[in-house]
């Protein structure tokens, strides 16, 4: 039996969520050209909950999140954030709304023509009232964090893929966010750095209380951060459940993405 | 045919989208944040980087603008105004648009490249999901820097170019420092320089603009930003030079000739 899908519990267009849900995407649809990448995404996410958007390549996983930041406008539906209506947004309001999320790209997107600790100070200086020993104590907290507490001169070209992508998740929790966004957390690491980088997405949400939103088609990180998983297809949410519920889904295009491990 | 009709709309529709940005900078500029530090970083990486080229560019210029003029001068019987030539076209015309055109090259390469590596990673994306407003950060500053630093380093090479006009006077003719500099300034008005020079400012924002809008709008990979590179290049020098046909035009109707 296919699990139910968001779109079934999704209220009234243009009522705010009720409170213990962090983020919205109602009918949310965006085409470029004459290419629909979505096509009508309901998605809920319960607070300090972290789902996993799952989907084959160029299914527009990325488009999705990125609505929820606003890097995408979309062409219609509603995205809500914290009970705003985010895509309505604009400015400093919207700046504000970001401010509340932090968001770990692909490839990291360090800023390369800065270090480490400048690439973490450049965001605190901008957005915390924090001396610079306090700010310096924030960075090295954080980077110890992530296990690279050494790494703080070094450049974005010096680090390993593994740790671009834990300098990025430092990146992204500095300003100590309520929601973070995680667009292919651990896509080309080894089985080693995969689990290391989604342990810490695992403590992120047990220890601090994030709510989260996962893109990944990599099962071993989905396996042990997923509180509820959706699956993405032709534009739309097509199944929600548990990532075992998704597993035993009789959905063709489910069964073909997890192959032998939907038979387990 | 329908090739030919794709490349026209393709040339309008970068046109509409140069000119939005251009608008969208001026809509901005004057507007907060203001980021100072990274304003004179900046005009740091675009000055101090660029001294040494300038200052190779005016020395040839001097030179063989000297040798060129020397002989032509000399047949009637005019060697004497020498200074004077070599002065009135460095400074009015040959100094500005030359390091213009070498600046369009140094730099419009460069932000269109840095930029376009930047859109292509993602970083101008986490710039602006964490608020950083990274228009102001990367395009306002890279384009008052082009703006404020394109007229000083003219002046830099047109003194740079005196200087190579008047090594050539001294080896060819003994001409003294004192009478090559009188004769240099003995026509110059002051409100020439200032228009002169101060064009090469439009010039600088021509450069930043193309090249940030070049860079900004990359879609893709490495293949795109080589080409945001090249076409910052490209179309800033095509820009400068049609911009250096109207203002002269346009100042010679206001002001009218020397």
């Amino acid at each position: 039996m296919l699990p139910e899908t968001a779109e079934q519990t999704t209220p009234d267009a243009g009522t705010p969520p009720p409170d213990d849900i962090v983020i919205e995407l109602r009918d949310v649809h965006k085409s470029f050209g004459d290419k629909h990448v979505l096509t009508g995404v309901d998605l809920s996410v319960e607070r300090g909950t972290s789902a996993v958007v799952m989907g084959g390549s160029g299914t527009g996983k990325s488009v999705l999140i990125k609505h929820i930041v606003q890097l995408l406008k979309p062409d219609r539906g509603e995205v809500w954030v914290q009970g705003q209506r985010v895509d309505r947004l604009e400015g400093d309001e919207l700046d504000r709304v970001r401010l509340r999320i932090g968001y770990l790209f692909q490839g990291g997107a360090l800023f390369d023509s800065m270090t480490v600790y400048e690439n973490l100070n450049f965001i605190l200086n901008r957005h915390a009232d924090l001396s610079e020993a306090e700010a310096r104590e924030r960075i090295e907290e954080t980077l110890a964090w992530v296990n690279l507490e050494h790494t703080g001169p070094q450049y974005p070209a010096e680090l390993s893929g593994g740790q671009k992508k834990r300098i990025g998740l430092a990146r992204a929790i500095i300003l100590e966010p309520e929601i973070l966004l995680y667009d292919e957390p651990t896509t080309g690491l080894d089985p080693i750095s995969v689990r290391t980088v989604s342990h810490l997405i695992t403590r992120l949400r047990d220890e601090r209380g994030i709510t989260s939103i996962a893109i990944t088609h990599d099962l071993l990180c989905a396996e042990i951060i997923t509180d509820r998983a959706h699956f993405l297809y032709e534009g739309t949410l097509v199944a929600s459940g548990t990532l075992d519920e998704l597993k035993r889904s009789d959905h063709p295009e489910l069964r073909n993405f997890f192959g032998d491990e939907g038979l387990r | 045919m329908a090739s030919s009709s794709g490349f026209v709309t393709l040339i309008l529709t970068r046109t509409g989208e140069l000119a939005l940005f251009a608008v969208e900078f001026f809509r901005r500029f004057w507007r907060r944040p203001f980021e100072g530090r990274e304003l004179i970083h900046q005009m740091d990486e675009a000055g101090s980087k660029s001294f040494l080229l300038t200052a190779v560019t005016g020395l040839a210029i001097g030179i063989v603008l000297a040798m060129q003029s020397r002989g032509t001068l000399a047949r009637f019987g005019a060697e004497a105004v020498l200074p004077n030539m070599l002065a009135l076209s460095v400074f009015k015309e040959i100094g500005p648009v030359f390091t213009s055109l070498v600046l369009a090259g140094r730099l419009g390469a460069g932000i269109g490249a840095e930029i376009g590596s930047m859109r292509v990673t993602e970083q101008i994306d986490a710039l602006e999901v964490a608020a950083l407003k990274p228009f102001h950060y990367l395009v306002v500053t890279r384009v008052l820097a082009c703006a404020f630093m394109f007229p000083i380093l003219t002046i830099w090479t047109d003194i740079i170019a005196l200087v190579g006009g008047y090594l050539e006077s001294l080896l060819s003719a003994g001409m003294d420092y004192r009478i090559f500099i009188s004769t240099a300034f003995a026509s110059m008005r002051f409100s020439d320089l200032i228009l002169d020079t101060g064009k090469t400012g439009v010039f600088g924002l021509i450069v930043g603009l193309v090249s940030c809008y070049m860079g900004y709008s990359v879609r893709g990979g490495t293949r795109e930003v080589g080409q945001a590179a090249m076409q910052s290049v490209v179309v800033s020098s095509l820009l400068i030079i049609l911009a250096d046909v109207l203002i002269v035009r346009l100042s010679l109707l206001l002001f009218g000739g020397v």
